[in-house]
């Protein structure tokens, strides 16, 4: 696709956990627990509020279509806030000076006061029914040029468990959510947008990694077409595919609007109960509803089912506006004959509900107030068609094809979070504000000033260890061997199935110090680390008594003499295949020594000793 | 209004000084503080069309009940623009919020302050037990009282004092503010006008039985606490089980044998209080000055430790301001169980002067009491009695808990 010649206009929300003690608008520590650690369930009823206008905010309203309880699970490391049985602290101060950072090093101009706002979510995933946003920074700059508009400090959601079902550990965790301009013309530039980015925020050491931490919501538009927000793209990767995906939607709705509009296509106004038709039928699903009622689509035959997207048919868009209702789906005439419905009884349906062979018609089973409901969203969403691409915000499904959601909220579903003081950020305390190194630059810096090969250097300064690789040089280790056993070594035992992760960062350093101090050697450090995983939990102990004792069995201090002993005997236990291969069989011989030895002296003094009583015994 | 800090410039609307600060709602939504010289005019905001308005039709089928307000929040809007959370009173605003509430009654509202509770009053109290009674003579199926929930307690009990009802008179209110979708108003309104269209014939506090929105708990208006700051289920019935509960969302009302039913007496009001009564929380070492300030009261209530007591250096200056005929009732700052001053020494003492056993009255409730029953008796030692006795639920003669 030529994206140019389609006016594609991307940009994109990035929501980023920080790494905070405390969570942003209570005391709580932002821990993420297992479900199974709940110490306890509660469930509410949420209801939108009538605004001043007498209007409920669009996006609200559409989740307000179902009365849904919620219920949450709660924690010992959870507190009434996120009960939304108390009213929050003040803003997390340390929230306050990451986002700040953040703010400073993507060049923005942080606003003078910050007011704490309530943007209204209920979907059930804010037990308050709405989420604490701040805005905190405007108008930033990418390397590109493209423009940052804001960096909001928000409060994080409950996760959904199942259901209606949420759990409560996670909310209120402090996040940055960061906005760019639609400045994005090309799905790969929104990819790397996204990266660089994303690099920006682990710069400062201060954020959450891994799954889930991370967050892209992707705004895409095209030329006629509708801007469309798509939500919670975790995997980076997927970024450039999502954009793909929705502007082929955009294109594929747009074609299927302009051949409706050709056709003459509408909508026909009346619902019809077409329940006693089904009266006899094997289809399980139309079986067991009360209510079976069928919307004409005048003119849509063959464009309900075509693929807008892999997987998805604007029939899909229909159905997804339908389960707003609580139903399971549509079926439409597109797809039937089909799912126990015979060719039968399309046919009578279709004279029932006098549809011409240009005609589809769309059916809802369900009781009767969910069935009405679903019939007339499918209404809706048939009359968008003939718009064209209506403004949503829809959820990415696997593989980057999209799910609708709910209407693009309006500014109007925010109001004054009246319990949070507003937070003055003056030049004194902007100034206090330190930029840390940009891990693009810091790897640069590794390449130049330890001499690690640049994958390596890269790997290093992007890697979670980083903190405890420069902790390590900074003890006088040296630079390759703590970033191979902290990058490769431990993923290679990872990968073998040691739970290296029990290794504490401090066991590490002090096992990389007695290496560095010659009291085990380097090809030890699988073993030892392989020890430490083992044992760990077990007894106490610091960590460096903990590294001599593994030390101290895996591989004992050996001296030059024992080595020289030793060497000597294998040579002596194998002297006819020496004096046979000649120096050829210092390969072969080094690899029995150093087994005797378990790692226990360096490679290379045990391949010069080895070498040196070869030489005398062949001399 | 145009914004200009740095790089570029964005549009919004004016909203409000605070602090020096000029309150801007981005176009985006979001409020942010700048100094004023950063803003500039552009243009003015399209004046807002007038607030939905507009009769909601109720049911002539459904009994009716009258809403009384006071200032409790059981219905609100929100100005996003602003922030403002407007209370509503009318009958139709309040339906139009809570649709639900039209399935159980028809509807009549009246106001008798707009305040918040902390600054309620005796004199208010009074209002509000004539306004009561008049709605019940005027037919009324039941009543319910919206008020804001710190002093909820004392004006339950104040009514109930006041006045004898053959009806429910339901007071509720919201612990978590209105104008969020997770509010416990609705939950709390819709239980309590079917407590007010059901079978109770007392005055009662409704809400929250627990953190769920499963159940709303019906407290006797004389036994009942604000027992936490800010939890759903903050209030409890200290020292009995509740009148009963009413399970959401089916609104199904179950009452105990102990609660008044509907049609028990005639509706009778006698609002007489005596104002010069006070409450006084004692605390190792409070110095007796502190009783300086309730010189010439008529009526003192002591919150005492445990069973019942203050300083023994007390006891002289006590005993001389009930010789000058300010009546001292004995509570406890324990608020679960009973005074019993006949255990210790300074509790016989304290008798021997002529303190009253408040029994297990909460110390609000004993000083609401006192109020009414000093002023409708002068004859001390009658009142003496009438305190000891239970007029309104206020005492039990059996600890249960």
């Amino acid at each position: 696709m030529n994206y140019q010649e389609l006016g594609l206009k991307a940009g994109i929300e990035i929501h980023q956990q920080l790494d905070t003690a405390e969570k942003l608008f209570c005391r709580c520590p932002t821990l993420l627990r297992d479900t199974a650690e709940r110490t306890g369930e509660f469930s509410r009823y949420l209801r939108a509020t009538e605004s001043e206008l007498g209007e409920i905010d669009r996006a609200a309203e559409e989740e307000m279509k179902l009365v849904r309880k919620f219920t949450y699970y709660t924690y010992d490391s959870v507190c009434l806030v996120e009960h939304d049985e108390e009213p929050p602290t003040p803003m997390n101060p340390e929230a306050l000076e990451v986002c700040l950072t953040i703010a400073k090093m993507l060049g923005m101009t942080p606003a003078e006061q910050v007011h704490t706002m309530r943007k209204l979510v209920i979907d059930g995933s804010n037990t308050s029914g709405f989420q604490r946003t701040a805005l905190v920074g405007l108008s930033g700059a990418l390397p590109d040029g493209c423009l940052i508009e804001t960096i909001c400090l928000e409060e994080e959601a409950a996760q959904r468990v199942e259901g209606e079902t949420f759990s409560l550990d996670r909310l209120g965790i402090p996040l940055v959510e960061i906005t760019t301009a639609p400045c994005m013309r090309t799905p790969e530039a929104v990819q790397e947008v996204a990266g660089y980015i994303g690099m920006v925020l682990r710069s400062t050491g201060r954020v959450k990694r891994g799954l889930g931490t991370i967050r892209q919501d992707i705004n895409v538009s095209i030329a006629g077409g509708a801007r469309v927000e798509i939500k919670g793209v975790q995997e980076l990767d997927l970024i450039a595919e999502v954009v793909r995906r929705e502007v082929q939607r955009q294109v594929a709705l747009l074609a299927i609007r302009d051949e409706l509009r050709e056709r003459g296509a509408r909508v026909d106004q009346t619902v019809v109960d077409v329940t006693a038709l089904f009266s006899g039928t094997k289809s399980s699903i139309l079986k067991k509803a009360k209510s079976i009622l069928a919307v004409r689509l005048c003119g849509f035959a063959g464009l309900v089912g075509r693929e807008i997207q892999p997987g998805r048919r604007l029939g899909s868009e229909m159905s997804d506006y339908a389960k707003k209702c609580g139903v399971g789906g549509i079926f439409h005439t597109d797809e039937l004959p089909a799912y126990g419905i015979t060719a039968e009884e399309v046919a009578r349906l279709r004279e029932f509900v006098g549809a011409a062979e240009e005609d589809c018609v769309a059916i809802v089973a369900a009781g009767r107030e969910r069935a009405g409901c679903a019939a007339e969203q499918v209404m809706i969403r048939a009359e968008m068609a003939l718009a064209g691409v209506p403004e949503e915000t829809r959820k990415m499904l696997d593989e980057g094809s999209s799910a609708y959601m709910r209407p693009l909220p309006g500014a109007a579903r925010m109001y004054p979070e009246t319990d949070v003081f507003p937070v003055v950020i003056d030049e004194p305390l902007w100034e206090s504000i330190t930029v840390p190194e940009l891990l693009t630059h810091r790897a640069e810096r590794f390449v130049s000033e330890f001499g690690l090969d640049e994958d390596l250097a890269r790997q290093v300064a992007f890697s979670e260890r980083l903190p405890t690789f420069e902790a390590a040089v900074a003890a006088g280790v040296r630079p390759t061997i703590a970033a191979r056993t902290l990058l490769a070594t431990c993923r290679e035992l990872a990968r073998d199935g040691v739970a290296v992760d029990r290794v504490s960062e401090d066991e590490i350093l002090a096992l990389l110090s007695a290496v560095e101090a010659d009291r085990a050697a380097k090809e030890a450090i699988p073993d030892l680390l392989t020890e430490l995983a083992r044992t760990a939990g077990e007894g106490a102990g610091t960590p460096q008594e903990r590294v001599d004792a593994v030390i101290a069995k895996m591989a004992p201090a050996v001296s030059q003499a024992d080595v020289e002993s030793i060497v000597r005997r294998v040579v002596a236990e194998r002297e006819a295949f020496a004096r046979e291969r000649g120096m050829g069989a210092l390969g072969p011989l080094m690899g029995v020594v150093m087994q005797e030895l378990r790692g226990s002296v360096d490679g290379k003094v045990v391949s010069e000793t080895l070498r040196r009583e070869l030489g005398r015994l062949l001399s | 209004m145009r914004y200009a800090n740095g790089g570029t410039a964005l549009t919004g609307t004016y909203i409000a000084e605070r602090d020096g600060m000029a309150v801007i709602k981005l176009d985006n939504g979001y409020n942010i503080g700048t100094s004023p010289q950063k803003i500039e005019l552009v243009g003015r905001a399209a004046p807002q069309p007038p607030a939905g308005a507009g009769v909601v039709v109720q049911n002539p089928d459904l009994p009716e009940l009258s809403i009384i307000s006071t200032g409790g929040t059981i219905a609100s809007r929100v100005d996003y623009r602003t922030g403002a959370v407007t209370s509503q009173f009318s009958a139709s605003d309040i339906l139009r919020a809570i649709p639900e509430l039209g399935d159980i009654a028809r509807y009549r509202d009246r106001q008798v302050a707009s305040i918040l509770s902390e600054n309620m009053s005796p004199a208010i109290w009074q209002d509000l037990a004539r306004a009561v009674y008049d709605e019940i003579r005027h037919g009324a199926s039941g009543v319910i009282v919206t008020h804001g929930t710190d002093t909820m307690g004392y004006s339950a009990a104040a009514v109930r004092f006041m006045l004898k009802t053959p009806v429910p008179v339901v007071f509720v209110g919201s612990q978590r503010s209105a104008d969020r979708p997770s509010s416990d108003n609705a939950m709390n309104t819709l239980c309590s006008a079917a407590v007010a269209a059901g079978d109770l014939g007392e005055v009662a506090v409704v809400m929250h039985a627990t953190t769920n929105d499963d159940r709303c708990a019906i407290h006797r208006a004389t036994r009942v606490r604000k027992m936490h700051t800010s939890r759903r289920d903050a209030f409890q019935s200290v020292g009995s089980a509740p009148l009963g509960y009413v399970d959401y969302p089916s609104l199904a009302v179950s009452l105990s044998d102990e609660a008044v039913r509907r049609g028990t007496g005639e509706p009778e009001l006698r609002d007489a209080l005596e104002e010069r009564c006070a409450l006084l929380q004692y605390y190792p070492g409070m110095p007796l000055s502190v009783l300086d300030a309730f010189e010439g009261y008529a009526g003192l209530v002591l919150s005492g430790t445990g069973l019942g007591h203050v300083s023994t250096d007390w006891i002289p200056r006590l005993r001389d301001m009930i010789e000058g005929g300010t009546a001292v009732v004995m509570t406890s700052q324990c608020l679960h169980g009973r005074v019993c001053d006949r255990v210790y020494n300074t509790g016989r003492d304290l008798l021997s002067i002529g303190v009253i056993e408040g029994e297990d009255m909460l110390p609000e409730v004993a000083l609401v009491k006192l109020m009414w029953v000093l002023g409708n008796e002068s004859d001390p030692e009658e009142a003496r009695a009438l305190m000891q006795t239970d007029l309104a639920g206020e005492i039990q003669r059996r600890s249960i808990a």
